[in-house]
């Protein structure tokens, strides 16, 4: 388990560093809520939480993820091109003319089951998909990965509301709970928190975990997961710092749009996360 | 000419979807809401496959497409102003622009097309659906006159592919066609009556309308528009080519995309010469209280209006 563990950490550090490169290949991506979501996406694609299959994305028996905060999911290209859902060459050709790796990730990205960019969708259509795949009886489980942001959207408690009611034990939704929209912290903005209260509220488990420490995402995913249809769907708060590990983002309130120069990036990627 | 069967489009439709039901398990039944007499044996019959996602007409959208990804043909249906306007931006998203990269059977009906909620007012009135939902790349959309054309409707959308929007009257109205054989929705238009130098093309409600001006003007020919995307555009086009005038009448505002527009395309892209006059609502919501008759008397669309007009024109 240890090893695992390790071998995660390192992965999770490789995603970083591709994260950033990805970035300074294509300035326009979202970097900072993308490095918030690094051990996320890492601990699900490698910690064998997530079943699926890179040479046939489309996999009837996959788990379903949805990425409902699209924009900061530009770390996921690393991870869906070491998983063999596309060649690595690929990465060289972020946000140019005939790739298929845009700044806001679209289903023609192999890999990403919806449109994203627009956000409130995510639980939603995860929603049908968790019914979906009740109905036809398959044992598959629907991960959400949404912002904390995105919860000022009614839509997302038009969804929180439905997966309750259905109980909908197969959908999980991970919350990456950077705490910053566009323009400032979110509780200064529109308060979104607490979190747990409003969940459990509407009927659903909770838990919260350091959303940059592997070990603890492993544990509470692999817990959360083994939930059986028939209980209540599950939301895990994973608490995060945007622009994780580059101190000019993790200090900047408008990092959201913030583009670093090739200068910042050496400087993050040359030194210790 | 015998009396027709009257009935509503939505029960037409629904009856039918229910038959269809037993031997297609993929089709899933979702609603905000809103019901019909013939929507309660789907909900007693397969009430594993009928959902009501309560008031809340975006989530009915998210939740329908994440269905269609798994698979499933999903009918939602939900009063017309709000499955397509509340949703818009998820029926854009999730519906159309999803549709364009993996397959999503949806089919949205909007029951209360036109003014056919009378007395409820702006909220519930619904002349905006026809222009915005055909605006939108890889969305069907139908707009039938009768209840003939609604269950005609139902096997058609079983088999295309990609989401469509249904828009239904609120009202109980006599059937136009005598025979389901008569209506070939791919090619999405029919000719109701013959004549020559004046055309009313009508679609949903309107084509009640212009059947009664025809039969008060012998030689006013009609043609009712049931499916204004996509149509056989060719074909309207050979229809269109003999007449002088052309008057579309529709329960929709006018000028901003609707089947006004669909007609100029054709006429533009076939270079017909004929001239065009649409019949509809210009720009204005509809407070005024009274019938439906007093609603389109007011609006310049009742039958007194639409007669003078083609007085006017046959004398030119």
């Amino acid at each position: 388990m240890n090893e695992t563990m390790g071998n995660l950490e390192r992965k999770a550090q490789w995603v970083w560093s591709e994260t950033l490169r990805m970035h300074r290949l294509a300035p326009e991506t979202r970097v900072a809520s993308s490095l918030s979501a690094v051990e996320i996406f890492t601990t699900l694609y490698y910690g064998d939480l997530l079943k699926h299959n890179g040479s046939d994305p489309r996999w009837e028996g996959r788990d379903r993820l949805i990425v409902s905060k699209g924009h900061g999911s530009i770390c996921l290209f690393p991870i869906l091109a070491d998983r063999g859902y596309f060649d690595k060459t690929e990465l060289e050709l972020i946000c140019k003319e005939g790739s298929f790796l845009g700044g806001i990730p679209d289903t023609i990205i192999p890999g990403y089951e919806t449109i994203n960019g627009s956000l409130g969708h995510g639980i939603g259509v995860a929603c049908g998909m968790a019914l979906g795949l009740k109905r036809k009886g398959l044992p598959n489980h629907v991960f959400v990965v949404a912002g904390d942001g995105e919860f000022c959207e009614g839509s997302m408690w038009e969804g929180v509301m439905f997966a309750a009611h259905h109980r909908l034990g197969n959908l999980t939704v991970i919350i990456d709970n950077n705490k910053l929209c566009m323009l400032d912290r979110c509780e200064k903005i529109m308060t979104v928190e607490p979190f747990e209260k409003r969940f459990e509220a509407f009927g659903w488990e909770t838990h919260r975990v350091d959303g940059h420490d592997i070990h603890a995402l492993h544990e509470a995913l692999t817990d959360l997961k083994c939930r059986k249809l028939g209980e209540s769907p599950a939301v895990l708060i994973a608490d995060t710092v945007k622009g994780k590990g580059v101190p000019e983002l993790e200090s900047d309130t408008l990092c959201h749009i913030r583009t670093l120069t090739h200068e910042e990036i050496d400087r993050a990627t040359g030194g210790a996360k | 000419m015998t009396v027709l069967k009257t009935m509503t489009m939505r029960d037409a439709f629904i009856g039918t979807l229910c038959d269809r039901m037993s031997e297609d398990s993929s089709i899933f039944f979702l609603v905000a809401d809103l019901g019909a007499p013939a929507l309660d044996r789907i909900r007693a019959e397969y009430p594993d496959r009928f959902i009501n996602v309560g008031i809340a007409e975006q989530n009915l959208i998210n939740v329908a497409s994440g269905l269609a990804l798994e698979g499933f043909s999903v009918y939602t249906y939900a009063i017309a102003p709000f499955i397509t306007m509340r949703a818009y931006e998820q029926v854009r998203v999730n519906l159309a622009v999803s549709s364009q990269i993996r397959p999503v059977n949806v089919t949205m009906i909007g029951l209360g097309g036109g003014v056919s909620y009378v007395v409820s007012g702006p909220t519930h009135h619904c002349l905006e659906d026809l222009a915005i939902m055909r605006l939108l790349p890889n969305m069907s959309v139908y707009c039938p006159s009768d209840w003939v054309v609604a269950a005609q409707l139902v096997d058609h959308t079983r088999i295309t592919i990609g989401p469509k929007y249904i828009r239904f009257d609120g009202k109980a109205l006599p059937a136009l066609y005598a025979d389901p054989a008569d209506v070939d929705i791919t090619k999405g238009f029919a000719q109701l009556a013959p004549g020559r130098d004046i055309c009313l093309v009508s679609t949903g409600f309107m084509s009640h309308r212009a059947l009664k001006v025809a039969k008060e003007r012998p030689g006013v020919a009609v043609i009712d528009m049931f499916s204004l995307k996509p149509c056989d555009e060719a074909a309207l086009a050979t229809a269109l080519a003999p007449y002088r005038h052309v008057i579309t009448m529709e329960e929709a505002f006018i000028n901003n995309g609707g089947l006004d527009s669909l007609v100029t395309k054709i006429v533009r892209e076939h270079e017909l010469g004929c001239r065009q006059h649409p019949i509809g609502f210009n720009d204005r919501y509809v407070f005024e209280l009274g019938s439906r008759d007093h609603l389109h008397a007011i609006n310049c669309m009742d039958e007194t209006a639409i007669i003078a007009l083609t007085d006017r024109l046959g004398r030119c």
